[in-house]
């Protein structure tokens, strides 16, 4: 809301400095985003109300003239200008007159430029001084003619006293819609600042209120979406532009002057907030009811488009049908045009909640939608058609008709709210004496009434109409806080008792994991939940491509590729190697995320937290110590972070099995499982993946799990006591198929081994001469240890051929000498 | 006892021992010390060379050769060792200073990883409140509309709705706009027990993705629920937490603002950490820089979580680390937060 304070001192006095009124008026709720001094670069002595004596044409241009005007600092002045607007044998306008020195805005520059007025000569005749435009002034970028001023501004005034003015831009929440008009914030301003509230010009009813007059009737066939339908009828107005002054407080209030009804309904409702539709009387048919829509009823808006309506939608209508549609848009048949002799006006009430949802439906928004879908005062609509039938007759010459055509089929009846004074105390902390307590709520316009029972104080409070946001005890509270002022109430420490402070492992394991890995050296990200099928399908080497109906997708997207809820941490971890990649060769990323899952016969999907890590690049960042090509990272590596993750984490159930992946490499790929349940995958990214990521040259390893579902399966950590007896360490080499897994040799040894071996390292894999081909070699270094004695030679002796014949008859194992 | 001033073998032992001390000095490396060693105090030594004549002297003067003797002996034995040592150090000193290092030069990589800006400050902010008795409680993001609006006394069409941009599943189903709706999971799941949790969590907004505006960001939630929270209360919290996060000196102002779930509302201001109030650039010339929004939970918003209006009352308090972070180390573009440039990540932790 753009608040002139020139329009705002109509109803208000404002006696504090400006910044002093934008401080209380923003701690207060109505934020002041900005303030705007306009004229303030206008220089009392450079630019003065001028009067204009005399025009004449140019001597030697057919499009300039020569206007000579007064301004009240000695002779006048004649000058050369352009403006249409004046024209040769015109006198006695009042203009905005400028003399040399003054700094004016270029009026052809696209862009706001300052320059200083100096002589010059235009086609062989001198200017010294200058007849403004809107643009030149910084008003508009209305450079088609000079401005023309009030008649009654005295000649010689210097400009910014007479144009000069200070907006101030109100930002509102949606419950301040009472705030969004002129009067509504200089009744917040009285209160806050303690001045009375200046009722607007009162004007009387001067004729009968009914639903039926003279000239039509009104009628509101559903009483819940039309609480209330005023109109006036204003005979014999002619249509020309509103006087300078009304045009000023609409520019200056953001709204464009168009003629004087239009600006007419326009001004009182910023001033007022009550929205208004002028009609043209003379192609009205026959008795105005609002009603609903009917089952395909059409009509064609101002805006020239033909809607198509639902029964939900609430019109006017008239005895052809629809005429308006109700609180958004006029109708293009009834619209006022230049030959209107006779206007009928009106001023409604409509249901909030169905103007919101027509306006949505419809996407059509107009400010009359905006603010009768935040919610409007019914009591509003006479004074508010009064108030514009009034200027409606000053500005255009028309005639009131005194019957005010009026339909209120039921008023509510004032609410009443019962404030106890313990409990203001309760919820702010502070405690305020009834008096306070009124005189708060009355400089507010609440009624307010003490009652005294039971040692307990209470207030009877009853809420003016314009207050829709009022309906209970804590609206209440917090009026008198913000009034009070926030700032005044202590600030203390909570003295309520401590809820229960609770485990919280799950949360703890999240946190324990990003540790970890950033101790194994990797970065974490954070990307988009959303997604698209491209960026999913990009992540995929084979396989059919992935189906949008198996994801929850947005029913109203951004764009194409924030679409689909993410189900894997995979694309976007491969995007960001793929994107980073020209600034960095080594990357270890990892991310912990949400992946979202529709469940059949659940209204929310299930939310899982899933791990993604990539590696790809050199181990470690380049340094001047190593003259080699440092090593890459590939599976091993990511094995190794896995491993160490899982024995931090101290989850050693979990299991590592060949398997296939879209995405990975078919002979690099892991399955990881825990309690026979799917965990994740790891594996180097398929190299097609990696082209398709722009990643071909350099190998990358991922891997992703349900990071949920490994942290439920935590165990505790249990101490082990240090044997405090000497431990034997054997080697053992085991030749065995090339393609048995290396977990299968060391579960073979471990079973064997039983609880006597504490440690199985493999040290040494080798493939070659002399193992036959098709074998492999695993070299293991064992620990032997017993917690209450040494063990004797014999002893570990047994364990070691245990594990030999054990091996041998599992995995057809040979011991390599 | 007389003692002979001529006793052969005591000027001998002298001799040899001044004679050895001499030599010694000269010695400057470990085999030629050896070969001293062995020409003095060996088996065939001067030292016991010397000794070896003993049996010409009258036995009235042996006693006195034999004390000597030994003193000679431990004497240069002393000297000898002093001699190794001294020859080792300086042995040392040499190798050592070979060894020098160009201790400008850069040290060996060492990779440890990072933690997002965003977690950290998401750590920071529930290390701070955690000091105060919050607990985290965790919610979910894709959200009923019942959840995210509804039961937060935002009834559909409601004029408030205008406040958030909303990302649609379906008619009923949203990604969550705020944090809020864990609010009401929280007070569902504790009810009647008091309650102090915050709720860190990613939220969603249909929004163009630009320099200031993002269709993703974190929020941290906070709700206290007891038969003894004010509002009072709720500015001592947001104070200690400003002060805790910015500084002990900064200046904390709280003005009246709307929240269709709180009332009263309070939008909270801190003095600009850059010109510390006199207006510029980041704080729109105003002094002052929103950091949270707040308020007393709304009578209806506490029914719906299960608590008696009349008995229990609560706050509540939202912030977002993005905006935390941005307005802490000057960051201009909030699309950095989840677009992944590592370089942009490498700056913090
Ligand atoms: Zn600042």
């Amino acid at each position: 809301m753009r608040a002139p304070l020139s329009w705002l001192k109509d109803y208000v006095d404002i006696t504090i400095p400006l910044d002093t009124l934008v401080d209380r008026m923003t701690m207060a709720g109505l934020e002041v985003g900005g303030v705007e001094h306009i004229g303030a670069d206008w220089r009392r002595d450079k630019l003065f109300v001028g009067e204009v004596v005399a025009v004449s044409a140019h001597p030697r241009a057919d499009r300039l003239v020569l206007a000579t005007v007064a301004y009240g600092q000695g002779d006048p002045q004649t000058v050369v200008t352009g403006a249409p607007n004046l024209k040769p044998g015109d006198r006695g306008q009042k203009v905005a007159f400028a003399v040399e020195g003054a700094q004016l805005r270029d009026g052809y520059s696209e862009t706001p430029r300052l320059q200083t007025l100096s002589r010059t000569s235009i086609r062989g005749v001198e200017s010294a001084g200058m007849v403004c435009s809107e643009k030149e002034l910084g008003l508009s970028d209305d450079h088609t003619g000079v401005i023309i001023l009030d008649p009654d501004l005295p000649v010689g005034q210097p400009l910014t006293d007479a144009l000069g003015d200070t907006v101030l831009d109100v930002e509102l929440t949606p419950n301040l819609a009472r705030a969004n008009c002129i009067i509504g914030l200089a009744r917040e301003i009285a209160a806050l600042t303690g001045q009375p509230w200046r009722a607007g010009p009162a004007d009387a009813a001067t004729g009968p209120h009914a639903a039926a007059t003279a000239y039509g009737s009104v009628a509101s066939a559903d009483a819940d979406l039309c609480a209330r339908y005023s109109a006036s009828l204003i005979e014999n107005v002619t249509i020309q532009p509103s006087p300078p002054w009304i045009q000023r407080r609409l520019q200056y209030a953001g709204q464009r002057p168009i003629n004087n009804i239009v600006d007419v309904t326009n001004y009182v409702m910023l001033e007022t907030g009550q929205p208004l539709h002028a009609f043209d009387y003379e192609t009205l048919q026959g008795v105005v009811v609002v009603r609903r829509a009917r089952r395909g009823e059409t009509m064609q808006t101002l805006d020239g488009v033909e809607r198509e309506l639902t029964t939900d939608m609430l019109l006017i209508t008239d005895d052809s049908g629809p005429i308006a549609l109700a609180g958004v848009m006029g109708g293009s048949a009834t619209e006022v045009t230049e030959d209107t002799r006779h206007i009928f006006l009106e001023s409604a009430n409509f249901n909030f909640v169905n103007i919101r949802r027509t306006s949505q439906q419809l996407r059509l928004h107009s400010e009359a939608a905006q603010r009768f879908g935040r919610g409007v005062d019914p009591d509003l609509t006479v004074p508010a058609l009064l108030r514009a039938s009034r200027l409606m007759e000053t500005l255009g010459g028309g005639t009131l008709h005194p019957e005010i055509a009026d339909t209120y089929p039921a008023p509510p009846s004032p609410k009443t709210i019962t404030l106890r004074a313990a409990e203001v105390t309760r919820i702010l902390g502070m405690a305020f004496s009834p008096t306070d307590m009124a005189r708060i709520l009355t400089s507010l316009e609440f009624g307010c009434t003490t009652h005294h029972a039971n040692g307990d104080t209470s207030l009877e409070v009853v809420v003016p109409s314009h207050r829709l946001d009022v309906s209970e005890p804590a609206d209440l509270i917090e009026e008198i806080a913000r009034i009070h002022g926030y700032d005044e109430i202590p600030t203390t420490l909570i003295h309520d008792v401590l809820p229960p402070q609770r485990s919280q492992p799950h949360l703890d394991g999240l946190e324990q994991t990003r540790d970890i890995l950033v101790g194994c050296g990797l970065t974490e990200i954070l990307s988009y939940s959303l997604s698209s099928l491209d960026s999913i399908n990009r992540a995929r080497a084979e396989g059919p491509p992935p189906a949008a109906e198996d994801y929850i997708s947005l029913a109203n997207p951004i764009s194409q590729e924030r679409q689909l809820l993410r189900q894997s941490l995979l694309p976007s971890l491969l995007e960001t190697l793929s994107t980073n990649r020209r600034y960095r060769q080594r990357m270890a990323l990892f991310e912990i995320g949400r992946v979202y899952w529709p469940q059949a016969g659940e209204a929310l999907p299930l939310e899982q937290r899933y791990l993604g890590i990539a590696v790809t690049g050199p181990l470690l960042s380049r340094s001047w110590h190593d003259a080699d090509e440092p090593p890459q990272f590939g599976w091993t590596h990511l094995k190794g972070i896995i491993d160490t993750l899982l024995q931090r984490l101290n989850v050693p159930q979990v299991r590592f099995t060949a398997a296939a992946h879209a995405a990975l490499h078919p002979a690099r790929t892991a399955a990881l499982s825990i309690g026979g349940a799917p965990l994740g995958i790891a594996g180097d990214v398929h190299p097609q993946v990696c082209e398709q990521f722009d990643l071909a040259d350099q190998s990358v390893a991922v891997l992703e799990l349900n990071l949920d579902l490994l942290l439920a399966h935590r165990q505790p950590r249990r101490y082990q006591p240090i044997s405090r007896f000497p431990a034997v360490l054997e080697d053992v080499a085991l030749v065995v198929d090339d393609d048995l897994p290396a977990q299968a040799v060391e579960d073979a040894i471990r079973t064997a081994g039983g609880e006597w071996l504490r440690e199985v390292t493999l040290f040494d894999l080798y493939v070659g001469e002399p193992i036959p081909a098709g074998k492999k070699s695993l070299a293991y270094a064992l620990t032997f240890q017993a917690d209450d004695r040494s063990l004797t030679e014999d002893e570990v002796r047994v364990l070691y051929r245990r594990i030999q014949e054990h091996t041998a008859a599992e995995l057809g194992a040979a011991m390599r000498e | 006892m007389p003692v002979s001033d001529q006793n052969p073998l005591v000027d001998q032992l002298r001799e040899v021992h001044t004679e050895a001390l001499e030599r010694l000095g000269q010695v400057s490396d470990l085999t030629a010390l050896d070969g001293w060693r062995v020409h003095y105090l060996g088996r065939k030594g001067a030292l016991t060379q010397v000794i070896r004549g003993i049996g010409t002297l009258p036995t009235a003067q042996r006693p006195e050769v034999g004390q000597v003797s030994n003193e000679v002996k431990s004497a240069l034995e002393e000297a000898f060792e002093a001699q190794v040592g001294a020859i080792k150090q300086a042995k040392l000193a040499k190798t050592l200073s070979r060894e020098r290092v160009d201790v400008t030069l850069p040290g060996y990589p060492v990779s440890l990883g990072r933690l997002h800006p965003s977690t950290q400050t998401l750590r920071e902010i529930t290390a701070i409140f955690g000091e105060m008795g919050f607990q985290v409680f965790d919610s979910r993001e894709v959200e009923s509309d019942y959840y995210n609006f509804e039961l937060l006394n935002i009834p559909p069409y409601h004029p408030a709705r205008d406040m958030w941009d909303t990302f649609y599943i379906n008619e009923r189903v949203v990604l969550r706009t705020h944090t809020s709706p864990g609010q009401i999971r929280a007070m569902q799941a504790f009810h009647p027990d008091p309650i102090r949790v915050i709720l860190p969590g990613m939220c969603y907004r249909y929004e163009a993705i630009t320099a200031r505006s993002e269709i993703m960001f974190h929020q941290v939630e906070g709700l206290a629920v007891g038969e003894n929270i004010t509002m009072a209360d709720l500015k001592g919290v947001l104070v200690n937490f400003a002060r805790r996060m910015y500084g002990a000196e900064r200046q904390v102002r709280f003005r009246c603002s709307h929240f269709p779930f709180t009332e009263p509302s309070v939008e909270v201001d801190m003095d600009c950490i850059v010109c510390n109030g006199d207006g510029c650039p980041l704080c729109k010339q105003t002094g002052w820089l929103e950091i949270l929004g707040a308020g007393m939970v709304h009578p209806a918003v506490l029914r719906n979580g299960g608590y008696d209006p009349e008995r229990f009352n609560g706050f509540a308090f939202g912030m977002g680390p993005e905006r935390i972070m941005m307005q802490k180390y000057g960051i201009d573009d909030i699309r950095y937060f989840f677009s992944n440039d590592l370089r942009f990540l490498e700056q913090f932790g």
